[in-house]
């Protein structure tokens, strides 16, 4: 096996992660936690109960100042000046030319002070792109990644768990708060990648160690970046550098309705235009009919790329998602993926592949 | 699943598969760090009976719930036999991978490479 010379960076979690077993791997320049144990048991803990996390190696933008808004209606595809302190909004930031740069969610935290959290591998593109453009406006940029570890605390016991550690009310779905979390602040938001109801929860990074240690105290289940990755796909929410990546739109990503080309955002002509013309291929989500699973790059027989695929640990059968030709995208269409070599057939699926589990 | 361990009475290639050889025939599969490298086993995919090996070279694909992977002949020889229970229940090469969770049955073609094999000490030297 080939060395890596980089330097990792590692998580204010990562003796928690060793201590537990966590089998590390380098991802976007960060040595995190991929799995503890089985992906699949860690997988079904979520949708079951509860799992915990480590996603400090995500990116945090800061943005304050009076014309705070303004300035992220520039970068984001979607509209922040509609938003109240404490929601939030998804979007992608676009080229001008439509392509999408990355996805992530910002919240409103104060009057003029909202946060955009970026994913680990275009962080630094991102906060690039951000000051390429905030001299426009009365506004200032900060790296805020630095200042937060994150742990995402995900399933259909998440908030009881989460409750049991805070006197504070926790802000609903898709809204933000700080709350009082074993005496330390936390910014408590309530959104996810799983497809299940819980929170992401910014901190101190020095704070992070008792905060796993009660999560996991209380029963939460440690989860890696492998389970997240089934669990998204499940869930059919975009990937950047899978589903989304600057060769592609946001209206062919399926992600028109986080767009609001009024706004006047960088890429918005393209955008409209985009949506204006219908986009030749579409993202689709699909299942495999029989055995075998399409992985990411596998080409679609009569044109069209799988863009994610695996295991489905809930269907016990193989789930992805794909670009197929607009005409052909139908839910319930069939059609065959290249498998190294074998043709294996698949049908168009509605989203999302697993519904959230609300039985608890 | 298992605990870690490698059985004296199997030889080992560095590639990560076992034989148990018993006089021209052998039987072959993973070992137990193979099967813990992949994780969830969700799916074999086994080469047609009569198909010839070759040692050193792929001859099947072991599917976890992240990636595929070749399963490397650790002799060569004509394949027999397949583990058939495998279709419907490939968990069985994490949670028995010298027992249930065998791959396939060969004959050999030269059973000699068996001197070229690594002991379970030798194997296990590797691994560390």
């Amino acid at each position: 096996m080939a060395s890596d010379a980089q330097i990792l960076r590692r998580t204010a979690l990562y003796d928690r992660h060793v201590a537990a077993g966590a089998r590390l791997t380098p991802f976007a320049g960060w040595e995190m936690p991929v799995r503890y144990g089985s992906i699949v048991d860690e997988h079904l803990a979520v949708r079951r109960a509860c799992g915990v996390f480590d996603v400090s190696h995500m990116g945090e933008i800061e943005t304050t100042g009076p014309q705070a808004a303004d300035f992220l209606a520039r970068v984001l595809s979607n509209d922040p000046r509609a938003l109240a302190v404490g929601e939030s909004l998804y979007a992608v930031l676009c080229t001008p030319e439509g392509g999408v740069i990355d996805d992530g969610i910002t919240y409103r935290l104060g009057d003029a002070r909202y946060l955009t959290v970026t994913n680990a591998a275009n962080h630094e593109i991102d906060f690039a792109w951000f000051g390429e453009h905030v001299g426009d406006f009365d506004a200032e940029i900060s790296d805020a990644a630095a200042r937060y570890a994150m742990l995402a605390v995900q399933g259909p016991r998440a908030r009881e768990i989460l409750a049991g550690l805070t006197d504070d009310e926790l802000p609903s779905r898709r809204h933000v708060a700080t709350v009082s979390m074993l005496s330390h602040d936390v910014l408590f938001c309530g959104t996810g990648y799983t497809g299940e109801d819980g929170g992401e929860l910014l901190m101190t990074p020095a704070h992070a160690p008792e905060i796993w240690d009660a999560l996991l105290a209380a029963g939460v289940t440690p989860v890696g970046l492998g389970a997240r990755d089934t669990l998204r796909t499940e869930a059919c929410l975009a990937l950047y550098g899978n589903e989304l990546t600057r060769e592609r739109g946001p209206i062919e990503a399926g992600l028109g309705w986080c767009c609001t080309e009024a706004s006047g955002f960088v890429g918005s002509d393209a955008v409209a235009a985009a949506r204006a013309a219908d986009p030749a291929e579409k993202l689709v989500a699909f299942t495999m009919d029989g055995r075998g699973i399409a992985r990411a790059g596998d080409a679609v027989k009569g044109g069209g790329v799988v863009t994610s695929g695996t295991l489905s640990p809930c269907l016990q059968v193989g789930i992805g998602m794909a670009y197929l030709p607009a005409d052909h995208a139908a839910v319930g269409q069939a059609f065959a993926v290249d498998v190294r070599g074998t043709l294996r057939d698949a049908v168009v699926a509605s989203r999302p592949l697993v519904s959230p589990n609300k039985e608890n | 699943m298992a605990d870690q361990h490698y059985p004296s009475e199997l030889l080992y290639h560095p590639e990560h598969d076992w034989a148990r050889v018993d006089g021209s025939t052998a039987t072959f599969g993973i070992t137990w760090y193979a099967q813990d490298e992949l994780g969830d086993v969700v799916f074999f995919d086994p080469p047609d009976v009569g198909k010839q090996v070759t040692a050193g070279e792929p001859y099947a694909e072991v599917e976890s719930v992240k990636a595929v992977s070749d399963v490397i002949a650790p002799m060569s020889g004509e394949i027999v036999e397949v583990n058939g229970a495998l279709a419907d229940a490939p968990e069985k090469i994490n949670d028995d991978p010298y027992g249930e969770g065998w791959l396939v049955k060969v004959a050999l073609s030269n059973p000699t490479e068996a001197d070229t094999m690594l002991s379970n000490e030798a194997y296990e030297a590797l691994l560390s």
